[in-house]
Parts: structure tokens; C-alpha cells; sequence
């Protein structure tokens, strides 16, 4: 799947891509507000927000680069860097949190020995804190990709868990 | 399908599925697949039972998803509902008991009641989470079928607009909504009918109607329980304050982390289209009514109207001052009205039952009822519905159960990172919209996390803080920098370094950003510390003044001993990941403090309870 590159950065001028995210642009005719909806398109395309596909992406729509770049860096959804294979994601949701969600982040940050925010040297794992997952009723919760892991009051399953990911760290 | 164009025709539709349930001789069977319920393992347990059913040719078996049943704590939940018999809800099932359920329940008729609640085969109706609540925006939730648009059909749905457009003038439809006294369920609890009001007179060749369901308040989740669970509630609310307000185009606005929703509210309006219910010429009239659905991308201000507005239009989410409110000048210039998810649930019922009807339940300034997300220290998390009126302790202690593990209840955080604490003493208080800002919380969108007597106040008023830092969009100064000093302040003083003077900087601090912020962001931001410092003083103090945290919470200020009960099992100095601890066998250990990491795995691995914290 194209959105598990993870070819550090260059996107050249001739990918293939461009052509499906000009598609997309293409199929909005008519509508107003465009930035955001091609914004997560490109996204979905290419994985993450490399400064070549947001000058394409000014271009298309004829505004300036400044006001798309202004955009993408406003949302915390938008990633400019590309990320790891499996996201995984520890929710820092007042639920979670008083039930010790810090602890869950503070270990996966150990285990894998990146800071959160950041992916790992393979580019296997990407740590991220997240907002409320709104699964407060199973707290502390984690995910991993699309995949929730609820009631992580014991962290000592944590590196299991991950291992699990890690041998299937190929994209499929 | 044919588009509806008389009442006769969506009564035919309602009446051809009232009477195939009910000679029906299927077997429904009903799996909980909100989004707690698929993180809960929904997604195999509905595989299972609809496989079972396929494999042994049982074709009078429908497995049907439904929406959030409301009650977290016993995903994932599993309905049985036989023709003529009571139906039999089961709690916890995983694909292995899904197997069984099959087999034994639905195949072979014998109930399995050891994995229904407490083993009593009692139903969801009978339990005290239950009892005390009433559903009207959640009505369907859990109970219709949020992919099938006759089964709303078949509960009313689209009943209240259908009386809107042929009965009723865009002005009675208004009035009737100001009479009924429904309040924005989004946090500032403004009357919903004043601000169809304020709209409507508005002359322009293009209105707006906009659902606000960029739900941000970190613990609260009912707007995506109804737009997963009833998403037809939410357009049909639309397109009536559409009619009302002259608006012909209506967009949702929606957390691009609610997938299920977003999915499930493109299936409803395809259908909704499909049937002439969304689209052109409604029900025969000349009314047309539209909605496209926009996503958010991680950002909390993005709930507030005007930045709102801001990314739909497709810039960087920032609010703006007001006035022009939107309802004269909104989006792309255009008179706009948002109106938040829970508000809009509540509206097609007010049309079919009446204003009176509406304020049979409720306070006299809060009629109606309030879906609160009950989590945290909590023995019932999950989703409930109350009047207006009802107590703090009923919700907490009679539908919730009280804390888990015979901890003492500490306090309640009411409205997210823009609400505050309630303490023991205002337990009593009936909730509404002024009650609660009277006793120094809010409403806000309807969270409501319980702390017990482990929790510290102060992290958790820099957690909230934290929150707000990260989420302040920077347009207004005192948000931006004010909230970060005293975010740095916060962080001082949990690890051991505030002084008493960083107390009064704190208030001042507080004070200022309040009165000067741009939004309701900025505005409300410094309350959980206002509302902590007010209630917890003591705690402060404690922080500052003795360097102790009360609560244990704090690493900086706490530290783990080994107390006479040990044994000498050497557990704990197996487990220290610093090897801090040290001792012979059967003799009474030490924790090296210089070393030691405070993880607390000692005081969770010791058998003998010998372990304290200090």
C-alpha cells in the first residue's frame, strides 16, 4: 500500500501519485473550501505531507504555497515527516490519564527507546500521545494502527504486544 | 427505491416494517458495535454468531449491528431477541462464547444465563444503571439498526420533519423550538430556538446550517454515540432547522478520529438521498436540503464556531472575535447556524411530542434531559441519560456505582479542560446549566470524570492545562503565553520546586487570561486550576509549602519504604528495574532512595503489603 512508504522524503517529480491526488482535485469541481479535503487526500496518498506535494498542491488549487503550508502545520493530523510502519498511539484522555496512561507511554517510550513524537531508527514504530480515543470506559487505552488495546493497568504485557507487531513489522 | 413524496408514503414504509417484525418468526440478534464495542472485540463475536448462523442454513437468523448501547463496562454486548420470549442480553462475550451462545441459545433454545448480567438473566431495563436514566437523544442508540434507514423510520423517524414541511411555517417551527426551552448541548447551554431566531430574518441567496460534531472534551463521547448509533436523528434535526432558518445546505463537522461515524453517517445520508428525504423537492415540497460531511484534523478549537467555520472554509482553524455572529455573517459570509449533535437529537422529538411534552422533564430553566460520559474512577463507565434536576450523587453513586476497589470519591470534573471540580459538599446539587456554573463548574459537553482520593489535583489541573497548551490556537496573546506560564508554573510546583509566591502568580495569572482571552477557549482555560486552587487549597500548600503530594501522585515528592511487614521474599528486589532495593532472604529489605526510580513496581509486585508510599 502506497501509504506505508517510508523512502525518507523525496517524492520525485514524475511519481505516479501526483496523478491519483490530481484526480481527486479534479473531482471537486464546484466545491468550496477544498484545502482540508485535499490536504487529507494527499495524505492518504502519499502517507505523509512532503513539501513537494504541498506545492503541487498550491499550484492546483492557485493559491499560495504559504497559506497550504499554514494549513497543514495548524492541524495536528497532518504529518510533514514521514512516519513508521505501525502508528502507535497512547491516549492521553482525562479517563486514561487518571488511570495511568502515563505509565503505558512512559514504558513504550522505554521499550522502544524513542521519545514520543518519533519514529524508530527501523522505521518500524511511530510513539504518539493521542486525545481522548473515546474509548474511556476500557482505560488506559493504546492503539496500535487500527487496533485497540484496552484496560493496560498491568504494562508488563506491553513489550508482548509490540513484538507481535514487530514480526509483521513487512508491509503486507 | 422510489422517492417519498406524501406522508401516506412514509407511513406505508413505517407500516410494512411494523408488520413484518411482528409476524415475524426471525431471531434478531443484536451486537453492539459502537466504537467502545468494536475496541472491546465486537467485530469477531458478530462474525462469529453470522457465520454460525449461515453455515448451519439457520435463515430465519438476522445478526444486526446496533449503535452504542450506553453501557462501556460490559462490552462486548450480545442482544437475543426471540419472537413472543423475553429477550436475554449477555455481557462480555468473546468469539469462544459467541460460539456457545449460538449453539446452545439460539440453535437449541436453552439461554445461557451464567453470561448474562450478574448471572440473573436480568435485561438492560432491569439494572440500576438503567433505571434512573431517560432516553430521548439517545432513543436509538443501541436499538435500531443505524445502517438501515426503515428501521428509523419505523421508530418516527422523519415523521417530525414530514409535519414541519407540509404543517408547519419556518416561523411556528422556530417558535416551537424557543417554547420547548432546548438549550445547546454543547457547552454554553444558549437557547436553540433564539438561535434559529437570529438567522432566519437574515436575507441572503445562501444560508447555512452546520452540525457541530467536533467533539474535543477529552472524556466525553455521546456525540459519537448518536451519530454512530442514530446518525438519521442528526440529518432529519438538520434539514427541519434548514426549513426553519431558510437554509438549503447543511454541513457536518466532524473529528476525523470518528471513523465509524463518518461512515456511518455517509450510509444514512446516501439513503436518506435515495428516498427523497435529503436532496431536492422534500416530501413533495418545494424545500430542497443538502448536507456534505467536512472532516477535522486534530484540533480542539475547531468546536469553537467561528474557527469552525474557519476550517471548513479551508484556513487554519482560528476563532475570530464576534460580533458578526455567525447567524449574520458565518460561513463564506453567509448567515450560519451551528447547532452541536446532542442538540440536534433532541429536536425531531420536540417536533412530534410538543414543547410540553419536552418540558415534562428537567429543570424550569433546563428542560429536558443530559447524556453524560461517566469515566474515570468509576465502577459504570459508559454513556447515561438523565433529566435535568438529577443529582450529582444519583448519577455517581446510583447509575455509576460509585469508585471501583471501596476508594473515597475525591471529586468530579465537569466540562473538560473548560469546566472545574466538584467536591463531596456540592453532591447534592441537582444538575443543570446554572447550577453547575454556579457551584464553579460547567456543563460543557456532558463529561464527567470521578477522582478518588489517588488522583492529585494539581496533576490533574496541569494535565488539563497541558491540554490547553497544546490546543490554543495562538491567534490572542494571553491564551498563547499565559496558558504556557502557567503551565510552567503547574509543572514547578508537582516536582517539588514551587514556592508560595507562585500560588498568587498562579490567581493573577488565572484571573487575567480569563477576562482578556479572544475565545471561549482562552476564556474558560484557566478554570480547572481556579476551580483546584478554590477546593484543594490544602493540597497547594502541601505541594509548595511541606514539598509532599497528599495524594502520591507526584514522583518528585513521594518515596517508597519497606515497612516491617516484609518478609524477605526478595520479590521486590528481583523486580526493581534500578536495582535499588537490597536485603537478605527472610530479613527486612531497603530502597536506596538516591536510586530509586519511584516506578512503584515494588509496591505492585509485594504480597505482603509492605511496601509504602510517603
Amino acid at each position: 500500500m502506497s501509504n506505508q512508504c517510508n523512502c525518507g522524503g523525496i517524492i520525485k517529480e514524475n511519481d505516479p501519485r501526483f496523478a491519483e491526488l490530481k484526480g481527486f482535485i479534479d473531482s471537486l469541481v464546484g466545491t468550496k473550501g477544498k484545502t482540508m479535503p485535499v490536504l487529507q487526500e494527499a495524505q492518504k496518498i502519499f502517507g505523509f505531507l512532503p513539501i513537494e506535494v504541498q506545492k503541487f498542491i498550491a499550484n492546483e488549487l492557485e493559491i499560495p504555497l504559504s497559506e497550504v503550508y499554514g494549513v497543514s502545520t495548524f492541524y495536528s493530523q497532518f504529518n510533514l515527516e514521514p512516519k513508521g510502519i505501525h502508528k502507535i498511539s497512547v491516549c492521553l484522555g482525562t479517563a486514561c490519564y487518571v488511570k495511568g496512561s502515563q505509565a503505558v507511554l512512559d514504558k513504550l517510550a522505554d521499550e522502544l527507546e524513542v521519545e514520543v513524537g518519533e519514529t524508530t531508527a527501523d522505521g518500524v514504530f511511530t510513539l504518539e500521545a493521542t486525545r481522548c480515543l473515546g474509548c474511556c470506559g476500557l482505560a488506559p487505552v493504546m492503539m496500535i494502527d487500527d487496533e485497540v488495546y484496552g484496560k493496560l493497568e498491568d504494562i508488563s504485557v506491553i513489550p508482548e504486544i509490540i513484538e507481535k507487531y514487530y514480526n509483521q513489522r513487512l508491509p503486507k | 427505491m422510489r422517492k417519498i413524496s406524501t406522508v401516506k408514503e412514509l407511513t406505508e414504509i413505517k407500516q410494512a416494517f411494523t408488520d413484518k417484525r411482528q409476524n415475524s418468526q426471525n431471531i434478531r440478534v443484536i451486537v453492539g458495535m459502537g466504537t467502545c464495542g468494536i475496541s472491546a472485540g465486537a467485530t469477531p463475536v458478530w462474525e462469529t454468531i453470522r457465520d454460525a448462523a449461515e453455515k448451519a442454513g439457520m435463515d430465519n437468523v438476522s445478526v444486526l449491528p446496533a449503535g452504542c448501547i450506553g453501557m462501556c463496562t460490559y462490552e462486548p454486548i450480545v442482544e437475543v431477541k426471540e419472537p413472543g420470549k423475553q429477550t436475554v442480553t449477555y455481557i462480555h462475550v468473546d468469539a469462544k462464547k459467541a460460539a456457545e451462545i449460538f449453539e446452545k441459545h439460539i440453535k437449541g433454545g436453552n439461554p445461557i444465563p451464567e453470561y448474562t448480567i450478574g448471572g440473573s438473566m436480568s435485561g438492560l431495563e432491569d439494572i440500576d444503571f438503567y433505571k434512573k436514566q431517560k432516553r430521548v437523544a439517545l432513543r436509538n442508540c443501541g436499538v435500531v439498526n443505524p445502517e438501515d434507514i426503515t428501521e428509523y423510520i419505523y421508530k418516527d423517524g422523519y415523521f417530525g420533519l414530514a409535519k414541519v414541511l407540509l404543517e408547519m411555517t419556518p416561523a411556528e417551527v422556530i417558535d416551537l423550538v424557543k417554547a420547548s426551552g432546548l438549550r445547546g448541548r454543547g457547552g454554553a447551554g444558549f437557547s436553540t430556538g433564539m438561535k434559529w431566531s437570529f438567522a432566519a430574518p437574515n436575507q441572503a441567496d445562501q444560508k447555512y446550517i452546520i452540525c457541530n460534531a467536533d467533539e474535543g472534551d477529552p472524556g466525553a463521547f455521546m456525540d459519537r454515540a448518536v451519530l454512530e448509533g442514530d446518525p438519521h436523528a442528526v440529518l432529519e434535526a438538520m434539514a427541519i432547522g434548514g426549513y426553519a432558518i431558510g437554509a438549503t445546505k447543511g454541513f457536518i463537522y466532524v473529528r476525523a478520529e470518528y471513523p465509524v461515524a463518518v461512515q456511518r453517517l455517509n450510509i444514512a445520508i446516501a439513503q436518506a438521498k435515495e428516498l427523497g428525504l435529503l436532496g431536492e423537492k422534500l416530501l413533495g415540497t418545494d424545500f430542497n436540503f443538502d448536507i456534505e460531511i467536512r472532516l477535522g484534523a486534530g484540533a480542539f478549537v475547531c468546536g469553537e464556531e467561528t474557527a469552525l467555520i474557519a476550517s471548513i472554509e479551508g484556513y487554519r482553524g482560528m476563532s475570530r472575535n464576534k460580533p458578526p455572529f455567525p447567524a449574520n455573517k458565518g460561513l463564506w459570509g453567509k448567515p450560519t447556524c451551528i447547532n452541536n449533535v446532542e442538540t440536534l437529537a433532541n429536536v425531531a422529538q420536540i417536533i412530534l411530542n410538543g414543547a410540553e411534552w419536552f418540558k415534562g422533564f428537567g429543570t424550569e430553566k433546563s428542560p429536558g434531559t443530559k447524556v453524560f460520559a461517566l469515566g474515570g474512577k468509576i465502577n459504570n463507565t459508559g454513556l447515561v441519560e438523565v433529566p435535568m434536576g438529577t443529582t450529582l450523587r444519583e448519577v455517581i453513586y446510583d447509575i455509576g456505582g460509585g469508585c471501583p476497589g471501596g476508594k473515597k470519591f475525591k471529586a468530579v470534573q465537569t466540562g473538560g479542560p473548560s469546566g472545574g471540580c466538584i467536591t463531596t459538599e456540592n453532591l447534592d446539587t441537582p444538575i443543570d446549566f446554572d447550577n453547575l456554573v454556579a457551584i464553579g463548574s460547567m456543563m460543557g459537553s456532558g463529561g464527567m470524570i470521578v477522582m478518588d482520593e489517588d488522583n492529585c489535583m494539581i496533576d490533574i489541573a496541569r494535565f488539563f492545562l497541558d491540554f490547553t497548551v497544546d490546543e490554543s490556537c495562538g491567534k490572542c496573546t494571553p491564551c498563547r503565553e499565559g496558558t504556557k506560564r502557567m503551565h510552567e508554573i503547574l509543572d514547578r510546583i508537582t516536582s517539588g520546586e514551587g514556592s508560595e509566591e507562585d500560588l498568587t502568580t498562579l490567581k493573577d495569572l488565572a484571573e487575567n487570561i480569563k477576562s482578556t482571552s479572544l475565545c471561549g477557549l482562552g476564556q474558560t482555560a484557566p478554570n480547572p486550576v481556579l476551580s483546584t486552587m478554590n477546593h484543594f487549597e490544602d493540597e497547594y500548600i502541601a505541594h509548595v509549602k511541606d514539598k509532599k503530594c497528599p495524594a502520591g501522585v507526584c514522583k518528585s515528592l513521594i518515596n517508597y519504604e519497606i515497612s516491617m511487614k516484609c518478609r524477605g521474599c526478595t520479590l521486590c528486589s528481583r523486580s526493581c528495574p534500578a536495582q535499588a532495593i537490597s536485603g537478605k532472604v527472610k530479613e527486612q529489605h531497603t530502597i536506596d532512595q538516591s536510586t530509586c526510580l519511584k516506578c512503584g513496581i515494588c509496591m505492585n509486585v509485594c504480597k505482603f503489603d509492605a511496601i509504602i508510599k510517603k
